[in-house]
């Protein structure tokens, strides 16, 4: 039988991110804890990047889906330390952000920061080349595939 | 609420305030390049770098809160402080220029703040060095784009090597300021800041060395940002970035 804290714990880690809606902030590696505390539920997340605007829709989403599903009383708890690194997104998530046609972010290393060329997240070629360091959001950088001329983002190793 | 509030500045208060007015005076100033930047790849990422920089100056701002303890929040500091209550350092508040002003400026604070988060993150207060840690991350982002820009602009045509160098040479007066101690109250918590300054000179060197530019001698540093004296510059800008705040208190939409 699943308890209620697994319940929650496991709604809470469904929540789709608003910026990558194709997976969970738990895939994300964003659910630091979920507790039963004398206040009802408590969410502990850690942000992606410092100045994530999605932080308060995210934090809502988490509240308005546990309230739905029965918890009476829900926090979200934002903790820094340690801080979030694109290491945590499952091998899983990976290959779904690779089917959103974008490229996953490298193991974080020295050189991740720029990457000499990236599989294309569509065809597979190594013939691509960066456009610009920032797309649509900061954790995104835009690419070009010489082979199949699509461009695509790339989630950038944090 | 808009009138002006009191703050109670701990020096740890005073040294969050500080680092937070930094990243949202900067932050503000990439701002005015949206709907102005020469191609959409640059709109989007002096967006997205100054988006980088006013979230680092909500967290901050939020610890702030909590250090002082007098029920503040993030809005109040940025909206209901006076000049004279702002923390940042000049280079700061520097007019945004032109295109060459504001990529130096960024490349020269960005080289400053990943290598001051960087220690930070050794912080014996852990929430601020896991920040710290976030924080020099994105900023490792900020040096190589900025960087590259320097290089471009300075070992590029005649005339955007002698934008860049001049815009080099309005900003030197303002980076001795970037290496001033924090409180020795703060030691632990807060990195030895003047030891950062042989690394900075170090990785400066090899960048502008790289872009064919010099940095210029400088008689008369100029200083007082962290004690609130700021240039005729900063007014202006928190007329703009606090006017609505503060004609319609509590306005939504």
């Amino acid at each position: 039988m699943v308890t209620e804290l697994a319940r929650a714990r496991e709604i809470a880690a469904a929540v789709a991110d608003p910026e990558l809606p194709a997976l969970t902030i738990g895939e994300l590696g964003m659910v630091r804890d979920v507790t039963e505390t004398a206040d009802g539920i408590e969410v502990a997340i850690t942000p992606t990047y410092n100045g994530c605007p999605a932080m308060g829709m995210i934090a809502l989403a988490i509240e308005a889906t546990l309230l739905e599903a029965g918890f009476s009383r829900v926090a979200v708890r934002i903790v820094r330390e340690p801080a979030w690194t694109t290491d945590w997104i499952g091998a899983q998530a990976r290959e779904k952000l690779r089917a959103a046609g974008i490229a996953p972010p490298a193991p974080r290393t020295a050189g991740c920061l720029a990457p000499a060329a990236l599989a294309c997240p569509r065809c597979g070629s190594a013939e691509t080349e960066e456009i610009a360091p920032f797309g649509a959001t900061a954790c995104k950088s835009l690419w070009r595939c010489r082979a199949c001329r699509e461009p695509f983002e790339h989630f950038k190793c944090h | 609420m808009s009138a002006t509030i009191p703050v109670a500045e701990t020096p740890l208060v005073r040294f969050l305030l500080g680092r937070a007015d930094d990243a949202l005076i900067l932050g503000h100033r990439l701002s005015e390049w949206t709907g102005h930047a020469p191609i959409l790849e640059e709109e989007l990422a002096l967006a997205n770098i100054g988006l980088d920089l006013i979230g680092q100056a909500r967290a901050l701002y939020a610890f702030a809160a909590e250090a002082e303890g007098a029920g503040h929040d993030e809005d109040d500091y940025a909206y209901l402080r006076d000049e004279g209550q702002f923390r940042n350092l000049l280079i700061a508040e520097r007019p945004r220029g032109d295109f060459a002003d504001t990529m130096v400026r960024q490349a020269l604070y960005a080289i400053y703040a990943e290598m001051f988060w960087q220690a930070a993150s050794q912080s014996t207060q852990r929430e601020l060095a896991g920040f710290a840690a976030k924080a020099a991350k994105e900023m490792a982002y900020h040096v190589r784009h900025a960087g590259t820009w320097v290089v471009r602009l300075g070992d590029g045509t005649a005339e955007s090597h002698a934008r860049a160098q001049a815009a080099l040479d309005r900003i030197a007066p303002y980076l001795d300021e970037m290496f001033d101690a924090e409180d020795p109250s703060l030691a632990g918590i807060v990195p030895d800041v003047p030891a950062l300054r042989p690394g900075w000179d170090g990785a400066v060197r090899a960048l502008l060395e790289e872009a064919k530019l010099s940095l210029p001698d400088v008689p008369f540093p100029q200083r007082g940002g962290r004690a609130g004296r700021h240039g005729e510059t900063l007014g202006h800008l928190l007329a703009t970035f606090q006017h609505l705040h503060r004609s319609h208190p509590g306005a939504t939409w």
